[in-house]
């Protein structure tokens, strides 16, 4: 979609191609933001446990808030899973639910 | 005839418990065990931890982890004599043997793929050690706590 826009606008760079354009932008926006990955995605953790504090901990910033999705890029499955973990680790004071 | 399921206990015992009483909980949560003809399959004793907030007067807690194979009603009694016991802050049951089973059905099915596709490529099933790419620290985009960019 994006391509056949960008060749229509300028037919001359069609000789050459888009693509060597999409690439330069994507190199350009990747200074400003790296892609995301889930964490348990790429480690290839299947144990999302609530007595790994130190796993967990990354995922509590010092608010003791869940960290967002949107921030983390943990995938959905592994976000839903990381959710339980959190909350019953805190039932057990393993973490704070608020710090002030 | 309830079924067999495995279950994790942790209950957190109040910093002022002599070790005595620490055992005497464990020797009362094998027995609940061994009456409902369930059985532990592993104990732990973290010791002594600072607790992530304060719960009444206590700022500490010894933390004892139990997996226990019994029935729902074991658990039951468990619960009731935890939530009855003084020394005990708190305590959590999970039940795991099911999650466990889904993370070791996960574990071995990821790892007979990959040695079925070595294989298919004519390599050893396990990976060699230096084999592969080797990370560089600028590509890893994996995220370790700094939320660099925050919207």
């Amino acid at each position: 979609m994006r391509g056949e826009t960008r060749g229509r606008s300028s037919s001359s760079s069609d000789s050459r191609g888009g693509r060597g354009a999409d690439k330069k932008d994507d190199k350009k926006r990747t200074l400003f933001r790296r892609r995301k990955v889930c964490k348990f995605c790429a480690d290839k953790i299947d144990d999302i446990n609530y007595k790994d504090v130190k796993l967990l901990g990354p995922f509590v910033p010092e608010r003791g808030k869940i960290l967002p999705r949107r921030i983390s890029g943990t995938c959905a499955t592994h976000q839903r899973k990381l959710q339980t973990a959190i909350k019953r680790a805190r039932q057990l004071a393993l973490i704070p639910y608020v710090t002030e | 005839m309830s079924q067999i399921r495995q279950y994790e206990l942790i209950y957190i015992v109040a910093s002022d418990a002599t070790e005595q009483q620490i055992t005497d909980l464990h020797t009362q949560v094998e027995e609940i065990a061994g009456r409902f003809s369930g059985k532990l399959d592993k104990t732990e004793n973290w010791g002594r931890r600072k607790l992530a907030y304060e719960i009444g007067p206590h700022k500490e807690g010894t933390y004892v982890l139990e997996v226990i194979s019994g029935s729902g009603e074991l658990m039951k009694e468990i619960d009731r004599r935890l939530r009855v016991s003084d020394q005990v802050i708190r305590h959590l049951t999970v039940r795991v043997d099911e999650e466990n089973r889904v993370i070791e059905r996960a574990r071995t099915e990821r790892k007979e793929d990959s040695q079925r596709r070595r294989v298919a490529r004519g390599l050893p099933p396990e990976r060699q050690p230096g084999e592969g790419p080797q990370r560089n620290d600028d590509d890893d985009d994996r995220f370790g706590g700094e939320a660099d960019d925050a919207i």
